[in-house]
């Protein structure tokens, strides 16, 4: 079809395949043209979120787009996130519902045995109401006390915590320090509802590439010859530690070199312009030996397209050390020597793949040279090296130790020189091989034993997967915290494990569970071994505790009890296991076998089982969970999490679409949820306790005072009083407490992240803690109406004149409440801001304010019926025994609240008591002691041969990626409106039906048409 | 096949973080301020509570609570009350008669006499209070039958009062004034007080009946209605409370500054009792010049005009004479509480100081778990 739209445009054809579904690695359909069928499989689509390479352009046929897609399908449903406190305080509000039942239905009850004794005898001066006997007046006292009650139902606690929710993600977004500058991109709370939550996470399940890492590569140090290079030593021959200052090596002198990369060893570029052999062929190899694909879009413009990150930057290192791989063709290879235009015939690729853990080339120089190049994991070369290299196999070894030490990915290079004789004879046999229909794979494997030994070493590279900034510290920080740290990642088992130990979840001193078996019972065998040499007294059947909770105890809870293990433990499970393990019958025993390890990695999941990890935990552990991630293929878990957190900024928008919280950086979580989470934790609970204890006092009082007024429903307070109570007296101090309260700053927070372990165990705010809110209320109210009616009940003014009158009363059990409630809220205070100040002695000014006005002349003269309390508190307020009346109610409802807060800070002291107390001493926290990851001297280490599968060998010497003549760019059709339109407007998706005649389809790219 | 496996990391690339912020403000950042407020850095005090501080506030309270307390309670001593419950329960009262053929309609008043002895002499200004028990003043229902317009002069009202009147809003047509249930039941029994030397002549002591009410009361909540003085014209074509014997401007005919809405025993029994069992000033007696105790010790006659049935409901009336101080009637209560309070301040103090010192060494050293 080449590159004419007209032939694309009279392309007829008919697609039949299967429905949307999920299965990334399946596909199934035909194609029918021209009366012919075509088979469409996995190998013949192009999954949405694929990268086109080495070409321009490619023709298309779109199969399912938008939700349809394979991706989006994996992608899970998104559901409407509750924190459990919102749970919790559903089921107190129905509580309280039921509490407030019983008040009125005791006071009814109480009204019809007024009724019938003293009510209807006091009918001379109180006639009842016609047609309403006891009964009706009961039945009608029931419902006016639940009017005069309703405080206790808190309306207005659910706009409150709304309100507290938003101040607090304002302060997630507000801060600097979770701000990244380099692509300036502030910390955002996506979702204002959930911020409590983040101080309760005990799980955290987290992407490793892109989250983790950064999904870069470098070229950090290599040793050529038994020689190490990398490390910049100062005169006294002490290290340096390698810093963003230190001075880094300019290649300025090549005019092809990548500005970006960086290297600070300035002895290796002398050495290679030294014209060094060995270092030469060093970089040489790294030159030729690869499978990566060039791209001189314009002159000296060079663009890599590697398959895997590290192969690439390999390549670049070369690049910049004067080997600069130009271009290549099926049979030649072009290399920039120095400056010079060298080009190699490529008569071999003996490519990769996860058996042999190494490649080579046979490559024939301009001179006529045979030579095999060949690069792959140490243990492997080293099998095949000639005896002649045992004194630097030793050196080289101790370059590599050192490397794997450090978490960087090693690979040995060799080289051979080859006879043309043998060569010859040698690629007869190869074509042989590779035109063979049966057993080919066994005879090319044998051919290349054959041709890689006797090989001569060279050296090592050492290539960092650079992790992003912080990442040891932060996952150091969080399992303090008593946070689980679960990688669930697409990545080989390899590379996932590596990452692991270079991030300090896996240490040498953890015994490592491999779960990679391909049978449902050989999981299980897998599991219950591991778990079996953890914890060998555990029970077979694991214990499941089943509970009832949420609303009307409807919601049925199984949870699995924390097991208890000595030592420390790791599991790696690989996605085929991990199917396997999800499934009904076996959940249970990977859920408890994880639980016990202190570390869990899942490899090569599908972002579909990612989800059903985080719900497997969710389901069985009741605990709060977190996933974060930066891809399109973390938003299935994203979504199932409680907690959903994006990275942004590196790769699309996708995960932060469907997050709840999104920054550039994975270590700002650790302020996310030692600071700000905690924070939020702290002030809900603090300011729920309150809550429920300021509108039970105020309500309890008219409860006593029932008993009083023969339970007729009057109220103790002024009306004006009753109005403005819960919206401008008490409003702003609580609100005032709930958002800028911090027990201890970030300082402390960060330096002590066992503070964030209360939050786990709920240990702030429960039912139980709800039953003390109440208590104290309890016994508050009958302070605050028996003080006073005993201290009021006969008495009179210093004048002679009357203050026990229902108007006087009322101002003083009302004022009484405030100040109790006020400097309640002062104890729960602890940290005071000028605006708490102002919240708290402004409320209380407000009140004598509106006491004053409300009660004033003025007022009264306009609307004599609307503010009937005139002069009543110029009348009662300058009695002395009124104030020493406020003072001790007051004392009486304080008292105790201090004495028993002191007792327990003295006897059984928390974490936070504890903490406010040093830093009441100290002031600022002492610095952590530098905590170095320990330098690990092991055995294990990693090769980039482990990092992708099976590499591109065949493509590159297939002749079919490569057009002699250069591309032509489709101005027209595809550029314009790729450019401009698809980056400025948001993609529109078709909903498709599920018609066998599909829209889309992708195949008929060029490379299938054109030879 | 040119495209490389599968990789969701490069999903969407299109839609790029930041190509949406470009445009205009892309010199600007999006740093966030630094502010105090924004990074939560705001200057704060943080109290703890430390031995250091709370120790020391328990024994001041303790200090400071003890002596008030003494002072509050041999100031209430001091004070001399008198009580005498004239309800007529018992057949031995002489109140009895009265009590038992009470009638609303009869016209002619019953009059009873109590004896009492005044064991000490009472100083200064004594006030004279009657006492009711068992009588709902607060009851909702009650407390809210009345009209503050109709009481405050206004015109309207006073011809249309208020529906929370019912049922005492209108009888036989025409509007009541004052209306509702409060007013209705105004305490209508008449005391007086003989004072019965040691030679037996009786002398009225005399009683005050102005200065009762509180000032706000009388002069800004109660008006009469109307500019001129003549009631009878201004209650022309209202009614009678049902229970009242005669309208509201005969009150206290010979005082227009008594008489209608402002007499004070009326705005007395209006203030509603916030409890069921109250008493309410009722007239003073004012010292003497000289220093003779304004009521000497010896026998007293209480005449009491019983109008006000009780006895239906199981209320009791008393007449209490008391003299005040500075901290008002007596009432040893507070004196009491706060001697208590400040005992138990001391107490706890002492306990929390012990506990304090059994605990220091355990609790506030630097034992974090780890």
């Amino acid at each position: 079809m080449g590159d004419c739209i007209q032939v694309l445009a009279g392309f007829k054809g008919e697609v039949r395949c299967e429905p949307p579904n999920n299965r990334l690695d399946k596909f199934k359909g035909t194609l029918t043209m021209d009366g012919q069928n075509y088979g469409l499989d996995n190998d013949k689509v192009l999954l949405r979120g694929c990268t086109l390479r080495n070409t321009e352009w490619c023709f298309g046929l779109v199969i399912f787009g938008g939700p349809d897609t394979k991706l989006m399908q994996n992608s899970g449903k998104a559901t409407f996130k509750r924190t459990s406190i919102d749970h919790l305080m559903n089921i107190l509000v129905l509580c309280i519902f039921g509490f407030l039942a019983i008040m009125c239905s005791i006071l009814a009850i109480g009204n019809a045995i007024w009724e019938m004794t003293d009510g209807s005898v006091f009918t001379e001066f109180l006639p009842r109401e016609p047609g309403i006997g006891t009964s009706l007046s009961s039945f009608l006292s029931f419902w006016s006390y639940v009017i005069v009650l309703n405080a206790v139902v808190p309306i207005s606690l659910y706009v409150s915590v709304e309100i507290i929710r938003l101040g607090n993600s304002f302060f997630i977004d507000w801060d600097r320090k979770m701000y990244y500058p380099k692509n300036d991109t502030p910390a955002q709370a996506r979702t204002t509802t959930l911020n409590e939550e983040l101080g309760q996470i005990k799980y955290i399940f987290s992407d490793k590439t892109g989250t983790l890492t950064q999904n870069i590569m470098t070229f950090n140090k290599c040793s050529i010859n038994g020689k190490a290079y990398g490390e910049i030593y100062d005169f006294s021959g002490q290290r340096v530690e390698i810093t963003e200052k230190t001075e880094k090596v300019d290649f300025s002198w090549n005019p092809l070199a990548d500005p970006k990369f960086v290297f600070h060893d300035g002895s290796l570029l002398e050495t290679v312009r030294g014209r060094n052999p060995e270092a030469q062929a060093f970089f040489r190899l790294l030159a030729l030996c690869h499978t990566v694909m060039p791209e001189e879009k314009k002159e000296g413009e060079l663009n890599y397209q590697a398959q895997s990150p590290d192969e690439g930057a390999l390549v670049t290192a070369a690049r910049n050390f004067g080997f600069v791989f130009r271009s290549r063709t099926p049979e030649t290879i072009t290399v920039m020597e120095m400056g010079r235009k060298v080009v190699y015939e490529l008569l071999a690729i003996l490519d990769f793949n996860n058996v042999r853990k190494r490649m080579s080339v046979i490559v024939r120089s301009p001179e006529g040279k045979l030579t095999l190049y060949c690069k792959g994991a140490d243990t492997i070369i080293y099998e095949r090296l000639h005896p002649s290299c045992n004194k630097l196999k030793e050196v080289t070894t101790g370059h590599l130790d050192e490397y794997a030490g450090e978490g960087l990915r090693t690979l040995v290079l060799a080289y051979k020189d080859l006879e043309d004789s043998y060569m010859d004879k040698w690629t007869q046999h190869y074509h042989d091989a590779s035109t063979a229909i049966d057993g080919r794979e066994e005879r090319l494997d044998e051919l290349y034993e054959e041709i890689e030994k006797d090989l001569i070493l060279l050296g090592a590279t050492a290539v960092e997967d650079k992790l992003q900034d912080g990442v040891p510290q932060t996952i150091e920080q969080l399992a303090l915290a008593d946070i689980k740290i679960w990688v669930l990642t697409g990545d080989k088992q390899e590379t996932a494990e590596n990452i692991g130990y270079s991030c300090n979840m896996l240490r040498e001193n953890m015994e490592v569970f491999f779960v990679s078996a391909h049978t449902s019972e050989a999981v299980r065998e897998e599991l219950q071994r591991a778990r079996r040499k953890m914890c060998p007294d555990a029970a077979e059947e694991p214990t499941v505790t089943r509970a009832r909770a949420g609303l009307f105890w409807l919601h049925q809870t199984e949870t699995v009890q924390d097991e208890k293990v000595d030592g420390e433990y790791a599991l790696i499970i690989n996605g085929h296991s991990l199917g396997f393990a999800l499934e009904k019958d076996l959940e249970l025993e990977l859920l408890r076998t994880a639980c016990m390890c202190q570390t869990v990695i899942c490899c090569r999941v599908t972002p579909l089982q990612k989800a059903q990890v985080v719900q497997l935990v969710k389901k069985y552990k009741q605990a709060v969970t977190l996933a974060i991630g930066d891809g399109a293929n973390d938003v299935s878990m994203i979504k199932a999490a409680h907690i959903g957190v994006g990275i942004s900024g590196q790769e699309g928008m996708q995960a932060v679409l469907s997050s709840d919280f999104s920054f550039a950086q994975f270590r700002y979580l650790q302020r996310l949820l030692l600071v700000h989470g905690r924070w939020s934790y702290l002030r809900m609970c603090k300011f729920l306790k309150y809550f429920f204890y300021k509108n039970f006092t105020f309500t309890l009082v008219h409860f006593w005072y029932a008993f009083f007024c023969g339970f007729s429903a009057q109220t103790v307070y002024d009306e004006w009083f009753i109005t403005l109570y819960n919206t401008v007296y008490t409003a702003l101090p609580v609100l005032g407490l709930s958002v800028f309260d911090q027990d201890v700053n970030d300082r402390w927070s960060l330096r002590y992240p066992q503070l964030y372990r209360p939050g786990q165990l709920n240990k702030y705010f429960s039912k139980k803690a709800f039953a003390r809110a109440i208590m104290n209320s309890c016994f508050s109210s009958l302070v605050l109406f028996f003080i006073p009616w005993a201290a009021m009940h006969d008495t009179v003014r210093d004048d002679g004149k009357d203050i026990v009158d229902y108007q006087s009363f009322a101002l003083l059990a009302q004022t009484c409440l405030l100040v109790v409630v006020s400097i309640q809220l002062c104890l729960d205070t602890h940290y005071w801001t000028a605006l708490n100040h102002l919240f708290i002695w402004g409320s209380l000014a407000a009140y004598f304010g509106v006491t004053f006005t409300v009660y004033s002349n003025g007022l009264f003269l306009i609307l004599p019926s609307s503010f009937p309390f005139i002069g009543t508190e110029r009348n009662s307020l300058t009695q002395p025994n009124v104030w020493l009346t406020i003072f001790l109610t007051s004392l009486l409802c304080i008292l105790p609240v201090v004495a028993l807060r002191f007792i327990l800070i003295q006897i059984r002291p928390t974490i936070n008591d504890k903490m406010r107390y040093k830093m009441h001493e100290e002031g600022l926290p002492a610095p952590a002691s530098k905590r170095l990851p320990p330098k690990r001297f092991t055995t294990r280490r990693s090769g980039y041969a482990f990092s992708h599968s099976k590499g591109f060998g065949d493509l590159v010497t297939s002749r079919l990626f490569l057009m002699k003549h250069p591309l032509k760019v489709r101005q027209s059709l595809f550029f314009q409106t790729d450019s401009s339109l698809a980056e400025d407007q948001p993609q529109h998706y078709r909903t498709i039906t599920e018609e066998p005649e599909e829209q889309g389809e992708t195949q008929e790219t060029q490379e299938t048409q054109s030879p | 096949m040119m495209a490389s496996s599968y990789n969701a990391k490069e999903e969407d690339g299109h839609i790029s973080g930041t190509s949406n912020h470009g445009g205009a403000g892309t010199v600007k950042t999006r740093k966030p301020d630094n502010t105090a407020f924004k990074q939560q850095r705001l200057p704060a005090w943080q109290p703890i509570l430390t031995a250091g501080t709370v120790l020391p506030a328990f024994f001041v309270i303790g200090l400071i609570f003890i002596p008030i307390g003494i002072g509050l309670y041999v100031t209430s001593n001091n004070i001399k009350e008198f009580e005498i419950d004239y309800t007529g329960v018992e057949t031995s009262n002489p109140c009895y008669n009265c009590a038992k053929n009470f009638s609303w309609n009869s016209t002619t008043p019953c009059n009873c006499s109590m004896s009492f002895t005044l064991e000490q002499p009472f100083e200064s200004n004594v006030y004279m209070y009657y006492g009711l028990s068992n009588f709902y003043q607060n009851h909702r229902r009650y407390v809210k039958s009345r009209d503050d317009s109709q009481l405050n002069g206004d015109q309207s009202s006073l011809t249309n009062p208020s529906k929370e009147c019912e049922p005492y809003r209108t009888s036989e047509g025409l509007p009541i004034a004052p209306c509702g249930a409060i007013a209705n039941s105004l305490f209508n029994d008449t005391l007086e007080l003989y004072h019965i030397d040691s030679n037996g002549t009786r002398t009225l002591v005399h009683l005050v009946k102005k200065g009762i009410a509180w000032w706000t009361d009388k002069h800004v909540k109660f008006r009469n209605p109307g500019v001129n003085s003549n009631l009878t014209a201004i209650f022309q074509g209202t009614a009678k409370p049902v229970n009242w014997r005669k309208p509201v401007y005969e009150l206290e005919p010979l005082d227009s500054e008594n008489n209608g809405f402002i007499n004070e025993d009326f705005i007395v029994w209006m203030r509603t009792a916030a409890l069921p069992t109250f008493r309410k000033l009722y007239r003073i007696i004012h010292k003497k010049p000289n220093t003779t105790p304004t009521l000497p010790s010896g026998k007293y006659v209480l005449e009491v005009t019983y109008n006000y049935p009780v006895l239906s409901f199981d209320g009791r009336k008393r007449m209490i004479l008391s003299t005040i101080s500075w901290m008002g009637g007596k009432n040893p209560f507070l004196g009491i509480a706060y001697i208590t309070v400040g005992s138990i301040c001391f107490f706890l103090g002492v306990v929390l100081l012990i506990i304090h010192h059994k605990y220091d060494t355990r609790s506030n050293s630097a034992d974090i778990p780890n």
